[in-house]
C-alpha cells in the first residue's frame, strides 16, 4: 500500500469505522487520520459512506480470526483513547498481515494500548456500578454520572437487571446522553442539557441517613485518605451523595424533618412501588442484555 | 429514639467488623423480587470510608445491648455507652431504601448478645425473613452466627443469608479465656463445622434438584483480632491455613486491634493499631489462597513474625536464592507466581504472550509485571533483567528502598538524607 496524506471522515459509528477499513483496502491507501469532525484542513478529506455490507464483510473476516476481536474493538471504540479510530485501524491492518497468532502478542505496540484502554474502561464501569447514586423522584430512579469513557452501553445490562421492576434513567454529563429504562425496555438517547430536580422530603431523609452511616462507619484511628483516594478517585465524588455538603443533602433542619417524618410513614410510600411492582408488570418483552453494546 | 440516632449508634458499634464483601454469590434476578446480587464475581464496592475500607453492605448491629462482658469490646455489658435496638421493620425499610438508591449491595447483620445467643438469633431470623419474604429482597445478606446458638437456628439463618460468619475473635483459646470469658473455642467451632457440612449438603442437593433450598451459597467467613494478645504471625497464619483447609472458609479477615478500653490485660489506650502487621497478614493470606504457598514456607520457628519492611513474598524469595533466577520464557505458572512483583494476572499474560516468541525485559513491564521488585529474580532468554549482579545485601537494600516510601515513619529503617 502506498502512503497518501488522506483523511477519512466517517459518521461516528462503529460500522462507519469498519467501512473506513474497507475503503482503505479497496482504494489501496492508508489514512493519516480518521475523524468524524468536519473541520477543514490542509490534507485531502474523503467522507466514507457507511455501507452495512462493507462493515459486515470486515466483521466477518475479523470473527474468522478470533471470536474475541470484535467485542474488544467495540469496547475500545467506547473509550477515550486519543485517536482511537486510527489505533483501531492500525491494529486491524497488523492483524490482517500477521494473522491470528498476532493476538497473543500482548505487548505489541499496536495492541497493548488497546488492551490498556479496554481495561481502563472496564475499571470505570466496575467503579460506576458501585459509585453511581440514584435519587427517587415519584417512584422513578434518576442518576447523573461524569465518566471519562462512554460507559452507558456497558452499565446497561447491570442496572437493567438490578432495577428490573423499577423505571430509571442515568444521565451521562460528559457525553450528553442518557440511558432510559422502563417496563423492561431500555434506550440510550442523546440528551443535551439536563439537571436533576432537587430532592423531596423523603429523598432528603434517606440522603441524610446514608451520609450519617458513611461518616460513622469509618474508624478514626485508621484514617487513610490516600488509601481512599486510590480506590475511589476524586473525580467520582462530585456525583456521590456522601460527598455533597450537608445543606445540599437536602433537609435544612434534620431534627424537624425527622420529627414530622416519623420513619414508618416516610418509608412505606418509598417501598410500595417496588413491592407492588412484581404483580403489576408482565415479563419484559426484550431482555436488556441482548441489546447491542454500542448504540449507534 | 429517632432512626437517625439508632443508625448512628448501631453502625458505630458494628464498624470494627472487618468483613464487608458481597463476593462469592451469584444470584440472578427473580420475578417479583427486588434486586439481585452483583453480577461480577468479585462483588461490588459502593464507596470507601475515610479509613480506606470498602463499604458494600449496610453494616449494622441489630442491637448493641450486650449481656456478655468481653474485655476488648466496646459493647461489653460494663461499658457506659448509649444502647439501641432496631425493630425488624426499621431495618427492612432502611435496607430497601438504601438498596434502591444503589448505596449498598445488601445487608450485613450482626448483633450483640441480647439475653442469650438463641434469643438474639431468633430476632435476626425474624428480621431476615421479613426482609426476604414481605419486602421481597433478593440482594446480598451476610449474617453473623453467634457462638452458642442452637443448630436449628443456625440452619434457619443459613437458608436466609448468602454468607454466614462466626467470629473467632482471638487467635488462641488461652486469649479467649482471658479476654472473652463467655466464649469458648468449642462454642465457636461448633457452628463453623455445622455451616461447612450443611453448605456441602445443600450443594449436593442442588445438583439433584434445581429448586433445592440454598444454604449460605457464598459460604462462610471469620474474623480475628490482631494485636490485642501476644500470638505470633506464625500462629495466626497456621490457624488461617487450617481454617481454609478444615472448615472450607472462603475468607479469613484480620482486624488490627483498636484500643477502645482501658484494661491491664490489653494494650494501652494510646497504642496505635498494628495496621502494617494486618497488611502483611493479608498479603500472606493471598499467598496462601492464590499463589500456592504454605504457611510453613512463609514463617518458621526462627522467624515467627513478618518483617514489617518487606512483603512476605519478597522475604521468602530472599531466603531461597536457590530458586532464582527464574527464566520467564520457560518457567511454569506455579514457578512464575513465586517471583516477587509477579501476580496472577501478569503470570497468565506471560503464558499467553510467550507462545509467539521470546519475551524481553521491556515486554514484561507492558504485561504488568512490577519490575522494581521482579528484576532481581528473573532472566529473559537467559539474560538477567538487571545487568548488575547484586549480592543478597544489595538486593535487600534495593527492595527496601522500593518499599520505603509507602511505609509509615518508624519502620522505615535507616535512611540517608541529603541535608545532613
Amino acid at each position: 500500500m502506498q502512503w497518501r496524506n488522506i483523511i477519512y471522515q466517517y459518521d461516528g459509528s462503529f460500522d462507519g469505522l469498519l467501512c473506513c477499513v474497507f475503503e482503505s483496502y479497496t482504494q489501496k491507501e492508508r489514512p493519516t487520520a480518521i475523524t468524524c469532525d468536519e473541520d477543514a484542513c490542509l490534507f485531502e478529506i474523503r467522507s466514507v459512506v457507511t455501507v452495512p455490507e462493507h462493515a459486515a464483510r470486515i466483521s466477518r473476516s475479523l470473527r474468522k480470526l478470533s471470536p474475541d476481536v470484535l467485542p474488544l474493538l467495540r469496547r475500545v471504540f467506547l473509550t477515550h483513547l486519543p485517536d482511537k479510530e486510527l489505533a483501531i485501524y492500525r491494529f486491524i491492518v497488523k492483524l490482517y498481515r500477521e494473522g491470528a497468532p498476532y493476538l497473543t502478542r500482548l505487548s505489541d505496540d499496536a495492541y497493548q494500548p488497546l488492551l490498556r484502554a479496554a481495561r481502563q474502561l472496564a475499571t470505570e464501569v466496575e467503579h460506576l456500578r458501585g459509585f453511581l447514586r440514584f435519587s427517587v423522584y415519584d417512584g422513578v430512579l434518576g442518576a447523573e454520572i461524569e465518566p471519562k469513557n462512554r460507559v452507558l452501553p456497558l452499565l446497561r445490562s447491570h442496572f437493567c437487571e438490578r432495577c428490573r421492576n423499577e423505571s430509571f434513567f442515568i444521565y451521562d454529563r460528559t457525553h450528553h446522553e442518557a440511558l432510559l429504562y422502563s417496563g423492561g425496555r431500555s434506550h440510550i438517547v442523546p440528551l443535551d442539557d439536563f439537571r436533576l430536580a432537587p430532592p423531596d422530603e423523603e429523598e432528603a431523609a434517606y440522603r441524610k441517613l446514608w451520609k450519617r452511616f458513611y461518616d460513622t462507619i469509618a474508624i478514626r484511628e485508621r484514617e487513610n485518605p490516600r488509601g481512599r483516594m486510590t480506590k475511589m478517585p476524586k473525580r467520582y465524588w462530585s456525583t456521590m451523595t456522601e460527598f455533597q455538603p450537608e445543606n445540599d443533602v437536602g433537609c435544612g433542619d434534620g431534627q424537624i424533618v425527622h420529627d414530622k417524618h416519623g420513619f414508618k410513614n416516610a418509608a412505606s410510600p418509598a417501598a410500595s412501588p417496588a413491592r407492588g411492582a412484581p404483580g403489576a408488570r408482565s415479563a419484559p418483552a426484550i431482555r436488556p442484555e441482548s441489546a447491542p453494546p454500542a448504540p449507534a | 429514639m429517632e432512626l437517625l440516632d439508632k443508625l448512628t449508634i448501631l453502625s458505630d458499634a458494628a464498624k470494627y467488623d472487618a468483613a464487608c464483601t458481597s463476593s462469592g454469590a451469584r444470584r440472578g434476578f427473580k420475578e417479583g423480587m427486588i434486586g439481585c446480587t452483583s453480577s461480577s464475581i468479585v462483588g461490588c464496592c459502593h464507596t470507601f470510608s475515610a479509613d480506606g475500607r470498602c463499604v458494600t453492605l449496610l453494616k449494622v448491629l441489630m442491637s448493641n445491648d450486650c449481656s456478655y462482658d468481653c474485655t476488648y469490646c466496646v459493647n461489653r455489658r460494663s461499658n457506659d455507652t448509649p444502647r439501641a435496638t432496631f425493630t425488624p421493620r426499621e431495618l427492612c425499610e432502611l435496607t430497601i431504601g438504601f438498596y434502591r438508591r444503589n448505596y449498598i449491595e445488601g445487608l450485613f447483620l450482626s448483633s450483640a448478645v441480647l439475653g442469650s445467643p438463641d434469643r438474639t438469633t431468633e430476632q435476626m431470623v425474624v428480621t431476615l425473613r421479613l426482609l426476604r419474604e414481605e419486602y421481597r429482597f433478593n440482594g446480598y445478606i451476610h449474617a453473623k452466627a453467634i457462638p452458642g446458638t442452637s443448630p436449628e437456628l443456625v440452619t434457619a439463618l443459613g437458608l436466609l443469608a448468602d454468607r454466614l460468619s462466626v467470629n473467632i475473635e482471638l487467635p488462641s483459646e488461652a486469649s479467649l479465656r482471658k479476654l472473652a470469658p463467655n466464649k469458648t473455642k468449642a462454642a465457636i467451632l461448633a457452628p463453623m463445622g455445622q455451616i461447612r457440612d450443611q453448605e456441602a449438603e445443600s450443594k449436593a442437593e442442588l445438583v439433584k434438584y434445581r429448586s433445592a433450598p440454598r444454604f449460605a451459597p457464598a459460604g462462610q467467613a471469620t474474623q480475628l483480632i490482631v494485636g490485642a494478645t501476644g500470638e505470633s504471625d506464625r500462629h495466626i497464619l497456621h490457624l488461617t491455613e487450617s481454617l481454609y483447609g478444615r472448615y472450607r472458609l472462603r475468607r479469613v479477615f484480620y482486624s488490627a486491634y483498636v484500643p477502645v478500653v482501658e484494661n491491664t490485660l490489653l494494650p494501652a489506650l494510646d497504642t496505635k493499631p498494628p495496621l502494617l502487621r494486618e497488611h502483611r497478614l493479608y498479603q500472606a493470606d493471598w499467598l496462601l489462597r492464590f499463589y500456592g504457598f504454605r504457611a510453613g514456607e512463609l514463617l518458621d520457628e526462627d522467624q515467627p513474625d513478618f518483617d514489617p519492611r518487606l512483603d512476605p513474598k519478597c522475604c521468602w524469595a530472599l531466603r531461597h536464592p536457590e530458586f532464582f533466577p527464574v527464566e520467564v520464557n520457560r518457567a511454569d505458572y506455579e514457578t512464575l507466581l513465586r517471583v516477587p512483583g509477579m501476580g496472577v494476572v501478569s503470570a497468565r499474560r506471560i503464558l499467553v504472550a510467550r507462545r509467539t516468541g521470546p519475551l524481553h525485559a521491556d515486554d514484561l513491564k507492558k504485561l504488568g509485571v512490577v519490575m522494581k521488585r521482579a528484576q532481581y529474580f528473573l532472566t529473559c532468554s537467559g539474560q538477567l533483567a538487571t545487568p548488575l549482579r547484586l549480592s543478597y545485601a544489595g538486593v535487600l537494600a534495593s527492595l527496601l528502598a522500593v518499599e520505603r516510601a509507602a511505609l509509615p515513619v518508624g519502620v522505615q529503617g535507616e535512611q540517608l538524607s541529603l541535608f545532613e
